[in-house]
């Protein structure tokens, strides 16, 4: 039975993304409004607009599937497809609690690294296969942003590792639950002793997503709309939705990582079996106000100043932290 | 042997730099481009994201305002006139009308000369704010536009109540203006300049404090004073690389002679400064209404005039400071009731024209952050 059980997972995945992208992009909505002064949507759906973006969603689909004639047809068709492929390997290595998931791996967190990385080539796909010179500039703009930022994303996750000792998502977790600060018996999350590397990984996170300060792939005042230009339809959906979930399925991962994911103190591991999806969910949330936060609060870095930012800063920061880590360690063993 | 080595690592070099070489990209930026503020066409030359040339292409909203005036009366060119830059409107029309008074040999009595100060630096901070949320925006800081046009909006609210329009008041008539202020204008407006004069604290330290913003304006897009001047840049633009020409302490018009500000200058020149100078002016202009409130003098608003306007033969070039810089006219009469020519100098089209010496060797983003430093208006630049 256990491909029943897989489909289910494979469904429920399915489903997710797509709701969860609603709801990060409805608190995107609302939330950048209200830092902006303003209220934002407020008629779709009569109370405060929240079926704006079914609406939305509804809109784009009806919207005819427009491929510009220079284009590279297959290309420029994949390119979202890929895009959001990405981001549901990504929700595929969430553990939502210590029963409910999709796969648990013994390298889950490199999976999760690898996919994640996968989003890259489609966003390149989709600036090469436009025919257009600012999707093509907003193209090579994230590629060339998403190595940069790849590097501290995994340098700062390698400090995790060794804290915890183990590259499986659930042993993070569980290991989160057993750590005590300076054997004081007080029990924190790794975001106490990995301070350094959890800032290093919202950070990256942020780049990774192409949020402000790190726009420069859409940097709509230069590129107009940078790789997805030339998209309309369902296929802008596509990458509409992808960004979104991705912000969710980043803080998801990021709440695992250093927040202790569906664990929380004084829960006995049975109730958490049960209420550890929501627990996760508000950590989740305040993550991704966080990068909403971030993304209402900073103008643009240039594309120069953005590739010394992360050489010149975050990656030696990382390997300090990686250095310390490891320090740390062998001191309190 | 060590030469032989250099040279032919330098040779290697060389010939690598020759295999690299590539294409320039013609990158049409404009006329539909989000940040050319209208339909402005700039035809860049990019190697990469370096720019090596650029060309501006203007003239794509030539509306024919010059010659529009030659067949209207004096007191109807005012309506053309403040379409020119579109979000100071008000401030359009003072020079051409103070022209008009001079040819006539008429003086709008004191109390239409205040009211035609207080709405002209209305006018100023109004279309400033617009600058600096546009600015954020461009350099892709999303929040602070909503803040000032939040706060312009009491503004505006204000140059509503008086002229009965937001954007285009045609208020002004030959001899004076058409209406007093409306009751509980003043009080009003100390309230709205209260707001505007802590909006512009917070953007002073929210935006102009912040390390990104500083990194992508600083330095950027320098024009240096003799360039500046040799290319007729002039208003903010130019005070921001040293300059202290200001045609309302030059050559006073209305009634800024008798009226206690600072010309804003700065001697850095680059993005940031020209920034930095409007934000300043903004200040300045709240201090210029709250004296011209205090001092506001009774009476007419209205001199005696003909009923019939007829302007005796004549010439005059008469000039003001514009929030975008120096704006003038050119009005030749030959008697009657329409002028003979109109010749309207605006401020941006020789702002504009800086452009492509100013963008050689710039990178795309920081084009665009010249771009929105130098402030220009399209109707401003085509008139």
């Amino acid at each position: 039975m256990d491909w029943v059980a897989l489909l289910i997972k494979i469904l429920v995945i399915a489903v997710l993304v797509p709701v969860s992208a609603m709801i990060t992009g409805f608190a995107f909505l609302k939330i950048l409004a209200h830092m902006q002064s303003r209220l934002g949507p407020m008629e779709a759906g009569r109370f405060h607009g929240w079926a704006q973006l079914l609406a939305d969603g509804l809109k784009f689909i009806q919207k005819e599937d427009i491929i510009p004639t220079n284009a590279d047809r297959w290309v420029f068709a994949l390119a979202p497809g890929v895009v959001l492929m990405s981001v549901v390997l990504v929700f595929i290595t969430i553990p939502f609690s210590p029963v409910l998931e999709v796969v648990n791996l013994d390298s889950q967190i490199f999976v999760f690294l690898a996919v994640s990385s996968i989003g890259a080539i489609g966003v390149l796909m989709a600036g090469w296969s436009s025919a257009n010179k600012y999707s093509l500039i907003g193209g090579f703009r994230a590629a060339g942003q998403l190595i940069a930022y790849e590097l501290p994303l995994v340098l700062a996750v390698v400090g995790v590792v060794m804290q915890a000792g183990t590259m499986s998502l659930q042993g993070i977790v569980s290991a989160q639950s057993q750590f005590e600060l300076f054997g004081t018996g007080i029990v924190v999350p790794y975001f106490v002793p990995q301070i350094l590397g959890f800032v290093i990984f919202i950070v990256a996170c942020q780049a990774e997503l192409a949020q402000a300060p790190f726009d420069m792939p859409f940097a709509e005042s230069e590129l107009v709309s940078g790789f997805a230009t030339e998209y309309s339809g369902f296929r802008y959906l596509f990458f509409f939705m992808a960004e979104f979930a991705s912000n969710f399925a980043l803080a998801a991962i990021a709440a695992t990582l250093f927040l202790g994911g569906y664990w929380i103190p004084f829960v006995s591991p049975e109730m958490l079996k049960y209420i550890g999806p929501f627990v996760l969910a508000v950590k989740i949330a305040l993550l991704v106000f966080i990068f909403l936060w971030l993304r209402s609060t900073y103008p643009r870095l240039r594309e120069d100043q953005l590739q010394r930012f992360a050489w010149m800063y975050l990656i030696p920061l990382s390997l300090v932290n990686i250095a310390l880590t490891g320090v740390f360690k062998v001191v309190t063993v | 042997m060590m030469d032989q080595a250099r040279a032919a690592a330098h040779m290697a070099d060389a010939m690598v730099a020759v295999e690299l070489q590539t294409e320039d990209m013609t990158l049409n930026i404009g006329p539909q481009h989000p940040s050319t503020h209208g339909v402005f066409r700039l035809v860049a030359k990019v190697d990469g994201e370096r720019v090596t040339s650029v060309t501006p292409v203007l003239g794509y909203m030539h509306r024919g305002y010059e010659k529009l005036c030659e067949v209207r009366t004096y007191p109807q060119v005012t309506t053309i006139v403040n379409r020119i830059d579109w979000l100071s409107g008000y401030a359009n029309e003072i020079p051409f009308v103070l022209g008009a008074e001079k040819l006539l040999g008429v003086e709008a009595p004191p109390r239409a000369q205040y009211i035609r100060t207080i709405l002209s630096e209305m006018a100023r901070i109004s279309t400033f704010l617009v600058f600096i949320g546009g600015f954020g925006i461009e350099l892709g800081a999303l929040t602070p536009i909503f803040h000032t046009f939040r706060d312009r909006e009491r503004i505006l609210d204000l140059i509503e109540s008086v002229t009965g329009g937001r954007f285009h008041p045609n208020f002004n008539r030959v001899g004076g203006t058409k209406d007093d202020l409306p009751a509980g204008f003043i009080d009003e407006t100390r309230s709205a300049l209260d707001v505007v004069l802590r909006l512009c604290d917070d953007v002073e330290m929210l935006l102009f404090g912040n390390d990104i913003f500083q990194q992508r304006t600083m330095g950027i897009g320098v024009i240096p004073l003799e360039k500046g001047l040799e290319f007729g840049v002039s208003g903010a633009n130019i005070r921001a690389s040293g300059s202290t020409a200001d045609v309302r302490r030059d050559q006073p018009y209305l009634v800024y002679d008798e009226l206690d500000f600072d010309v804003v200058t700065d001697t850095r020149g680059d993005c940031y400064a020209r920034a930095w100078c409007r934000l300043e002016e903004i200040r300045q202009s709240c201090r210029i209404i709250f004296q011209c409130v205090d001092k506001l003098p009774s009476g007419p608003v209205m001199a005696k005039v003909p009923r019939i306007i007829q302007i005796p033969p004549g010439e005059i070039y008469s000039r003001g400071e514009n929030p975008l810089g120096e704006m003038g006219y050119y009005i030749v009469s030959r008697g009657g009731r329409i002028p003979y020519r109109v010749k309207i100098r605006t401020a941006s089209f020789s702002n504009v024209s800086v452009l492509p010496w100013l963008l050689q060797d710039a990178f795309v983003p920081d084009l665009i952050a010249i771009l929105g430093s130098l402030y220009f208006i399209l109707g401003d630049v085509d008139r």
